[in-house]
């Protein structure tokens, strides 16, 4: 079902290509040997090359280098042997350079593709357009002074990758589902810790609208800086409206760049920026092409972990979960270590289920995070164990979960505190269902006529009869055995 | 190729330059002359000749990723026209 808005003359789709700011994960700066760390006093993490002091020079950041070459080759991208650092020339007080070193017209890392995995358990594949590094600015605070913005330079100079889309993406719901799988990407190679809350990861929307059917592109503009997931899909959906409205009406959409304020659900147009497009390109005189050769991207490839969608394949393929299953447990390289610590040597399937169904319903509702999950891998495991060989049933096991969640007992401990072993004693069970036979003829005789649906009366009759303590596998087994004609 | 009053005010705005209307004529004539003598180089036949960035066959210098710098927030601030605390200060730039 495509995303369509209702607008006054008909049906509208929407258009959406995302820019990504993702913090490079190195030590030091792109350019220079301060730290890249966050988090410090006002400009204590800042050399005289981040300060934008005449004369100073600057470095390339090796490992900057590969950790954009390794989050390319993550999206299947084509890595380029040459590319070239540019000045983007514009004032801003929190840029003393005047300019910042980016990359324009040959990034690092080409076309590539990210696989979103829909709902309705179909895929969608989303071309990106390119990556490439560039600094990151300082910062401006403007709310300690009446008259004065405050400015820390600690950011400045720190590595970003600009990850940009094509306009591929058609709905907030893709546009959200793209960043969760590019944050997830880059999480498994480490290449970004992909926290929206503490900017280390940013994203800039371009929106369009057009009637559908058509496959024109009208005027985009350009919300930045939105920062997190949610609030992007809000923002694209309000400043699509804002489009429909403003072509319905007679009028032309601007191409502006504007900011989402959350609180209103609104956008609004930054004038400042107006006059700042004209940003002059121009390869950087200080730093020759950037060069790379078989042998380093080679190195890079060879170490790359697993990535969410082999792991799912692998998942589907070995354990034989769903698509969406096994998407929901590779998200996070960390869930899906735990899911294989559950399911090694047991039911895959029933490992997926409580993994996802229980354990995750319980993390979800604490806001915690599977590192500090309440019950640990070896005690899941140990609880679908008791399970599989009767010792509980399914309901029992789920008693004792939450058990285990309470208290952090083992289910073993549980078990034994609370008595609460199934009945497999045949003995005991045998005994239980001659006297529901006894008692019930004519059903006896009914299903020995041929309505096998009967077995399931039966198998009730005599869990109440053991309080509900008896293998249901168990009494089936000898219900069928003593009922057979 | 000549540049005209306008494109030199453009110019200047762009660069933060405060220049006065007095000056943009003579200004125009500089930067004409300077766009003159690039058009000359090009006149010169580079067809079998490779890009190049340099006359000497340098590979681009890389950086170990090691912290080796900071902590100097004093010689940072050393030429700041306005400061308070740690801080660079400037006048309030606000959306």
């Amino acid at each position: 079902m495509a995303y369509t808005l209702k607008g006054e003359t008909g049906d509208w789709e929407v258009v959406i290509g995302l820019e990504v700011h993702a913090q490079v994960v190195s030590k030091s700066k792109l350019f220079s040997g301060a730290s890249a760390e966050f988090g410090a006093e006002p400009n204590t993490h800042v050399s005289l090359v981040d300060a934008g002091m005449p004369g100073m020079l600057p470095v390339l950041n090796a490992h900057a280098v590969e950790q954009a070459v390794k989050s390319g080759l993550g999206m299947k991208a084509k890595i380029n042997r040459r590319s070239v650092f540019a000045r983007k020339n514009y004032f801003y007080a929190d840029m003393p350079q005047g300019y910042q070193i980016s990359q324009y017209d040959q990034p690092i890392v080409g076309e590539g593709t990210i696989v979103l995995d829909m709902p309705d358990g179909s895929t969608r594949s989303i071309g990106v357009e390119r990556l490439h590094l560039e600094q990151d600015a300082g910062k401006s605070i403007h709310d300690l002074h009446p008259s004065k913005t405050f400015i820390d330079l600690n950011r400045s100079g720190v590595p970003l990758m600009e990850i940009v889309s094509k306009p591929d993406l058609r709905s907030p719901e893709e546009a959200g589902l793209y960043l969760k799988k590019l944050r997830s990407i880059l999480r498994y190679l480490g290449t970004c810790d992909g926290n929206m809350e503490e900017g280390s990861m940013r994203c800039d929307a371009n929106v369009s609208v057009r009637p559908v059917g058509s496959t024109e592109l009208r005027t985009r503009c350009e919300i930045k800086n939105v920062n997190s997931v949610r609030f992007v899909m809000m923002a694209i959906e309000h400043e699509a409206r804002r489009h429909i409205e403003v072509w319905e009406s007679g009028g032309k959409v601007d191409q502006e760049t504007r900011l989402y304020d959350p609180n209103r659900d609104e956008t609004r147009s930054m004038r400042s920026k107006e006059m700042a497009h004209d940003y002059r390109y121009f390869p950087d005189p200080d730093l020759l092409p950037l060069e790379l050769d078989e042998a380093f991207i080679a190195k890079i490839q060879a170490g790359l972990p697993e990535l969410p969608d082999d792991k799912q394949q692998r998942f589907m393929r070995d354990y034989g979960l769903s698509a969406y299953d096994a998407d929901v447990l590779v998200s996070e390289r960390e869930n899906a270590l735990y899911f294989e610590d559950v399911a090694k040597g047991r039911d895959a399937k029933i490992a997926a289920n409580w993994v996802i169904s229980n354990l995750f319903g319980v993390l979800n509702k604490q806001g915690l995070a599977i590192a500090d999950s309440p019950v640990s891998a070896k005690d899941l495991g140990a609880l679908l164990d008791l399970l599989a060989d009767n010792t509980l049933s399914g309901r029992m096991a789920k008693d004792v979960f939450e058990a285990m969640v309470e208290t952090g007992k083992t289910p073993g401990v549980i078990v034994e505190e609370r008595g609460l072993k199934q009945v497999t004693d045949t003995g005991a069970i045998e005994a239980a269902i001659d006297q529901v036979i006894a008692s019930a003829p004519d059903k006896v005789a009914e299903y020995r006529g041929g309505k096998d649906k009967l077995i399931g009366w039966f198998t009730g009759q005599v869990m109440r009869a053991t309080q509900g303590a008896a293998s249901p596998g168990v009494v089936n087994d000898l219900l069928k055995k003593k009922l057979a004609p | 190729m000549s540049l005209d009053k306008a494109t030199v005010r453009r110019i200047a705005t762009l660069a933060r330059l405060d220049v006065p209307d007095s000056d943009l004529e003579p200004l125009a004539n500089e930067l004409s002359s300077i766009m003159g003598w690039i058009e000359q180089l090009q006149e010169v036949d580079t067809t079998s000749v490779a890009p190049m960035t340099g006359g000497t066959d340098m590979k681009l210098v890389w950086r170990v990723d090691e912290v080796t710098d900071g902590g100097k927030p004093d010689d940072v601030l050393a030429n700041a026209t306005d400061s308070q605390g740690a801080f660079f200060t400037v006048p309030k730039v606000v959306e």
